[in-house]
């Protein structure tokens, strides 16, 4: 898949942007679906939020803070890449997304276990 | 005589595959060197584009394991790995034969994207003196040595995935002309890079800039045509 | 396949969403200390004014966030394009906005 004339920085920034904007508006409806049973089955949500204290879950949800923060970070990178006067260091400020999204994302694991 | 082993694709718009040869290994031999000594002592009906050989016309421009390149001023040295080389006509282009591919799309959207001059004066009058120290001068400077090899256009993704997008070089070459004085009509270029194939599409993958031959940066250029749109449609004109 | 406005749309709901989900995942960390429960959550945001017009910007960003930004990978990926490109785009984005808007309800109202 990451064919000779991509297999550079940006060129991974932009896939890893995109892989966690589509997880995350795939996870979205699942998300709200959750939270709406609070309207009417707070049994429910309480269920899910039990089931939520495995620690497979756990992982899985230090994963979907990771995809948010690296798409916001990653997302914050294009907007000043777009909006402000250019920046010849586009690496550096990449791999910084991706640098703050791990420390948000291995932060909020450790408040969670 | 140590030899190379070299793969070719061989083949019309209908299709076609690598063809493999031997070729003799010289000192500072380039990609070119290397396809012309096939035509001409293999197969003299090898199919191939090349003009200036020193890097000027951008005429040379093929694929060169997998990545974009202009064969005259790419060394065999540099690019040879485990003793082989494949070459391949230029990605995101349809081919004419062989290595030749048709450059047509690319500069139709050349035009599509704004990049015709809208004079200022006639030819009665006389030429507009420019500043060569002004910011816009300056920033055009860096984008107007393209050669118009299409290396930026196969590089880019964004053209393979969304047929409409302009590609690197029409946009930064409407990024030049919209930064200059002598350019009459600034709207119209800024029109013609805001409609569905334009410069909005671009998602700053940065292999036109890193693929660019003459170290130009149309990721920059597309950055400055979005503010500029930007700046445009919050001024309410767009 | 995507213009000034719908650039423009995706852009400004990027803007606005940059400090809402930073906000987000700090009230995220902060909450999951010692686990959840629906009691606690709902403690926090059931008739808060605040945290509805917090959320509330956050669900209308992001359906058009991500509608559009659906729309841009349907259309590289699958092909897609015309009007079943519109069509996908809208129908996305009002089901997004439809379950985000009955979520806030139920947890802010
Ligand atoms: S032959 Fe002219 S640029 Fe290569």
């Amino acid at each position: 898949m990451i064919r000779p004339h991509r297999s550079h920085p940006l060129w991974i920034a932009y896939l890893l942007h995109r892989l966690s904007g589509l997880g995350l508006a795939l996870f979205l409806p699942v998300h709200f679906h959750v939270l709406a049973f609070a309207l009417n089955q707070p049994e429910r949500l309480d269920g899910f939020l039990r089931f939520a204290d495995n620690p497979l879950v756990k992982l899985a949800e230090f994963g979907l803070v990771f995809l948010l923060a690296v798409h916001v970070f990653g997302g914050l990178r294009l907007l000043a890449l777009e909006f402000l006067p250019w920046s010849p260091r586009q690496k550096t400020l990449a791999a910084s997304a991706v640098a703050a999204a791990f420390l948000v994302a291995g932060t909020f694991f450790l408040q969670a276990v | 005589m140590q030899e190379m082993d070299v793969s070719v694709w061989r083949g019309d718009a209908n299709g076609g595959g690598l063809e493999h040869f031997k070729v003799p290994a010289r000192d500072s031999q380039t990609i070119l060197d290397v396809v012309a000594w096939i035509q001409q002592h293999a197969d003299p009906t090898l199919s191939y584009r090349y003009a200036c050989r020193v890097g000027m016309c951008g005429s040379c421009a093929m694929m060169v394991n997998g990545v974009p390149r202009w064969t005259c001023r790419t060394h065999v040295k540099t690019v040879l790995k485990d003793n082989a080389i494949t070459i391949a006509p230029l990605r995101n282009l349809p081919v004419i034969k062989d290595l030749a591919a048709d450059m047509d799309p690319f500069f139709d959207k050349w035009v599509a994207a704004g990049g015709v001059h809208h004079p200022t004066r006639t030819r009665d009058e006389p030429i507009e003196i420019l500043d060569p120290k002004t910011p816009e001068r300056v920033e055009t400077d860096t984008g107007i040595e393209c050669i118009n090899c299409s290396v930026c256009y196969a590089a880019c993704d964004t053209v393979s995935n969304n047929v409409d997008f302009l590609g690197p070089a029409a946009l930064q070459r409407a990024w030049t002309l919209y930064l200059d004085p002598k350019d009459a009509d600034p709207n119209a270029i800024l029109d013609a890079v805001s409609g569905k194939g334009g410069c909005h599409n671009c998602h700053s993958q940065g292999s036109c800039t890193l693929h660019c031959p003459n170290g130009l940066n149309p990721m920059k250029a597309i950055a400055g045509l979005k503010r500029a749109t930007v700046s445009s449609f919050f001024k309410g004109g767009r | 396949m995507l213009g000034l406005k719908l650039y423009m749309a995706q852009r400004l709901s990027a803007m606005v969403m940059i400090p809402l989900t930073l906000g987000h995942i700090a009230v995220m960390i902060y909450a999951i200390q010692g686990g959840l429960s629906a009691a606690e959550i709902l403690g926090r945001t059931k008739g808060s004014v605040l945290w509805f017009l917090y959320y509330g910007l956050f669900v209308l960003s992001v359906s058009l966030h991500a509608s559009i930004g659906l729309r841009v990978i349907v259309h590289e990926t699958l092909g897609l394009k015309g009007r079943a490109l519109e069509i996908f785009m809208w129908l996305s984005g009002l089901l997004l906005l439809a379950m985000g808007l009955r979520a806030l309800v139920a947890v802010t109202l």
